[in-house]
């Protein structure tokens, strides 16, 4: 049943990086993302790979998980690995009429492909380790600044939070219109590709009158609990950072004080 | 003649995961053609996904589905035949509209089943005759239409198919009193018009009572019963420890016997239940007259 | 008694439409009082609703919700938060992934502090017998338990009113009885006013007060027996009644004298009875 399927990738649980604060999740998030692009040497490269691990460690998510992650982007990290084995010049190690394989191409191509899975993963922990509603407030409160700029930061979060309320709501009606329309002989399975958008119409549509209608029940039910906005709006949960929030900061700037470090003493393989 | 029948019929959902849950358990069902069925069963007992089978939209997981005497999954390529020989109306089926104009709507399904053009015609204006739909309104947009039009829209929709069996989950749901008696109204004019099959499904025992002639139980995802409206009602105790009521008025006439009244008990309707107490008064030909 | 809400002469017209969906409604609602709201559909009971909470002001008349006439724009968010409204789809008025988050989302609204804020979610919660489902997922629950998180949304609120708009048509009959309890409980044990409108004649017999409907006006207004006594007159505008009150209006008219206010099985049984007793061949007992 399509209802079964979870939503986001969140795995509830108590470890230490469960309970960081979101914002902190965010911001070290971003601080890897750095962390992986900064090392021009596959030392420097694998201590972050290490500080990734670590983290699943910790958060105890299983490692076969950034397996699954990674598998819808497998196309785009090979292509990545070709492009960089191919392209790079350097002593050639293998050749064959106008392509060639150099030395530097293969140690470059080893290195991206790594860097990308280590991206994934890294990024992969933030969301299996956080509430799609504990982002949503992490995000809204970070980019809270911006509000001073006009950004309706407080609105972009409101949408996100009822598109993740939703969700479930659409998959289900989804399947239930499917049904309703095979129940009517339907034909959602065979045919060419022009026949069976056209067999789509009559899912859509009826998705889109009903989704309408909800968003226009759900305003007036907004309205009824007196929503204006977000002025002047508190919060039941109130964002605060702990000890352990700036100790998980210190570590992860040390750690990209150490790869810095590493690019130093490591000769590049640029 | 038997026109639906189950065999150990089983269906498990999403198995081999820690969601995994027995929806229906070893159901063995035999329908007469022709006959009026009530089923009823609390939400989560297993009746949709029962009735989900009856048309091939859910494959078993163990056992079989029988229509006229055929295996429906014995050449899964033609399961779609299956559901043009066994109507399902879904519950607040006007969810399911999205043609331009009603006509259009209504003939959707007899257009999935490959008929001429004049055929179809003829289907879709004798589906909306039985539904009472005015033909000026055929040209209007369905998404126009009053709620309890926009139901009879659909109803019509699998009507025109022509169906040997109709089954209809909670047609009215959510309807005012009288929507609610126009729509059984109807269905019980097309059963007696054209002598299908049809499975009812309602939470309203009264209306169970008022039309079905066989009442069927499911419960905790098995078959809890099959009978006749008396056979089965006749088990308030056990029904009732269900969640599942009967009508107030057999409530009320149970009680008056157990006063030691010379009522009938098995009473479950107004109608029946008037006819009775004016004979005991010694007013039933008056009555009648 | 105080009045919390009066209603003169409403007169409201959809502008889609020509007929009167209100045509000169006045109707007082005590503090404290639960009261039932029967009519078929478009007989303008929703849009009667709507006037009470200033999602929809009148055309003509003049409607006051705790003293404050709903047609002061400047009032709007006091008024709100005096008519609390349910709807009739769970679904569509639950904004919030979590349960607790969705019953805060009013009080959020308004500003309250935070720790009040959870104080009050945290009771509201429990008046509707939903607090051990606080960190679950609306889609994680039945009809009739999301409708309660939508129940105790409003009520966490603190209104003096509590409408609500059909709130059972969409459930099965035991989420139906679920939500009952929770409104009758809401307005014995809390004191919270309840317009309950509904096409459910056993609903509408729990209330202590019957207003009927029909065609943007009020058709009868009095206590359940009063008004269920109208079997006709209900058939007419395309309403139920209970059976009980059915069979002893049908026995009635064939000539058969019974009381005119029965409503509960009780009530019934013992007005049969009572009949059989005295004008039955041999009472009517089995020999």
């Amino acid at each position: 049943m399509l209802k079964d399927i979870t939503i986001g990738q969140y795995f509830p649980g108590d470890s230490p990086v469960h309970r960081l604060d979101p914002r902190m999740k965010i911001i070290l998030t971003l601080v890897f993302v750095v962390i992986i692009f900064v090392p021009d040497n596959p030392v420097g490269l694998l201590v972050g790979g290490l500080f990734a691990a670590a983290g699943y460690l910790i958060a105890r998510i299983p490692i076969k998980m950034v397996r699954k992650s990674i598998k819808p982007v497998i196309p785009i990290i090979v292509f990545t690995g070709i492009l960089n084995m191919f392209f790079v010049g350097g002593d050639p190690v293998f050749q064959l009429w106008v392509f060639k394989i150099t030395y530097e191409g293969v140690m470059l191509a080893v290195l991206m492909t790594v860097r990308i899975i280590c991206l994934i993963a890294g990024t992969s922990l933030l969301t299996y380790t956080t509430s799609p509603i504990a982002l949503t407030d992490g995000i809204e409160q970070l980019l809270g600044p911006l509000k001073r700029l006009r950004l309706p930061v407080h609105e972009l979060a409101m949408m996100m939070t009822i598109a993740l309320r939703f969700i479930p709501t659409l998959i289900e009606e989804t399947d239930k219109i499917m049904s309703a329309q095979k129940a009517r002989g339907a034909d959602l399975e065979s045919g060419g590709l022009m026949q069976r958008a056209k067999a789509l119409i009559p899912i859509l549509i009826p998705l889109f009158v009903s989704s309408f209608r909800r968003a226009d029940e759900l305003a007036l039910a907004m309205e009824c609990r007196c929503y204006r906005g977000g002025e002047g709006r508190t919060r039941m949960k109130q964002l605060k950072y702990c000890p352990r929030d700036f100790a998980a900061l210190a570590i992860g700037f040390a750690c990209l004080g150490l790869v810095i470090g590493l690019n130093l003493i490591f000769p590049s393989v640029y | 003649m038997v026109v639906i029948e189950t065999k150990q019929l089983s269906y498990v959902y999403s198995e081999g995961t820690p969601f995994e849950k027995t929806a229906i358990d070893k159901i063995d069902l035999s329908i007469e053609k022709g006959e009026f069925v009530g089923v009823i069963g609390h939400t989560g007992s297993g009746k949709s996904t029962l009735i989900q089978h009856l048309n091939g939209l859910l494959k078993p997981t163990s056992g079989s589905v029988f229509v006229n005497g055929r295996d429906i999954w014995a050449e899964p390529s033609k399961i779609r035949k299956v559901r043009f020989e066994v109507g399902l109306v879904f519950q607040y089926p006007e969810y399911q509209l999205f043609e331009e104009t009603v006509w259009k709507d209504i003939a959707f399904g007899p257009g999935n089943m490959g008929l001429s053009e004049g055929e179809i015609a003829e289907r879709v204006g004798e589906a909306a005759r039985f539904v009472g739909l005015d033909p000026s309104s055929m040209e209007k947009s369905p998404f126009e239409l009053s709620g309890g039009q926009k139901r009879r829209v659909a109803i019509a929709g699998v009507l025109a198919m022509r169906p040997e069996v109709l089954i209809l989950d909670e047609p009215t749901a959510g309807l005012d009193p009288m929507g609610r008696d126009q729509i059984l109204g109807e269905i019980a004019g097309y059963h007696r018009a054209t002598g299908s099959t049809i499975l009812l499904v309602s939470h309203s025992m009264e209306d169970i009572a008022r039309y079905a002639a066989k009442v069927m139980v499911i419960n905790d995802a098995k078959l809890f019963d099959y009978g006749t409206v008396d056979e089965v009602f006749s088990r308030t105790g056990e029904l009732s420890a269900m969640g599942l009521s009967t009508p107030q008025i057999s409530d009320i006439f149970r009680r008056l016997y157990q006063m030691g009244y010379a009522v009938d008990p098995h009473v479950y309707t107004v109608g029946a239940a008037k006819n009775d107490l004016l004979r005991l008064i010694g007013k039933g030909a008056a009555a009648d007259a | 008694m105080d009045n919390i809400i009066i209603a003169k002469d409403l007169v409201y017209h959809y502008p889609q439409s020509e007929d009167r969906a209100l045509s000169g409604v006045s109707l007082a609602i005590e503090k404290g009082d639960m009261v039932a709201v029967l009519g078929h559909n478009g007989s303008g009971k929703s849009t009667l609703a709507k006037h009470f909470n200033a999602v929809l002001l009148p055309e003509g008349g003049v409607c006051y919700v705790d003293g404050i006439n709903t047609s002061d724009e400047e009032r709007l968010f006091d008024i709100r938060q005096r008519t609390g409204m349910v709807f009739q789809n769970p679904d569509n008025q639950i904004v919030a992934t979590i349960v607790e988050e969705d019953v805060a989302f009013g009080l959020e609204n308004l500003g309250v502090e935070p720790a009040e804020i959870r104080r009050r979610v945290d009771d509201a919660l429990r008046a509707v017998g939903m607090y051990e489902y606080r960190q679950h997922a609306p889609h994680q629950l039945s009809g009739g338990q999301k409708q309660r998180v939508a129940i105790a949304g409003i009520i966490a609120m603190r209104p003096q009113v509590v409408i609500l708009d059909e709130p059972t048509a969409m459930l099965d009959p035991r989420g139906r009885r679920e939500v009952m309890k929770t409104v009758a409980d809401l307005n014995r044990e809390e004191g919270v006013t309840v317009i309950l409108i509904t096409h459910y004649m056993d609903e509408a017999a729990q209330c202590r007060r019957v207003v009927v409907m029909d065609r943007g006006k009020v058709l009868l207004d009095s206590t359940p027996k009063g008004v269920f006594s109208h079997v006709g007159l209900l058939k007419e505008v395309g309403l139920d009644v209970p059976q009980a009150t059915e069979i002893v209006y049908e026995l009635k008219k064939c000539g058969v004298v019974l009381p005119d206010d029965v409503i509960t099985e009780e009530e019934c049984a013992a007005a049969i009875s009572a009949y059989l007793d005295r004008h039955a061949p041999g009472g009517g007992r089995r020999s």
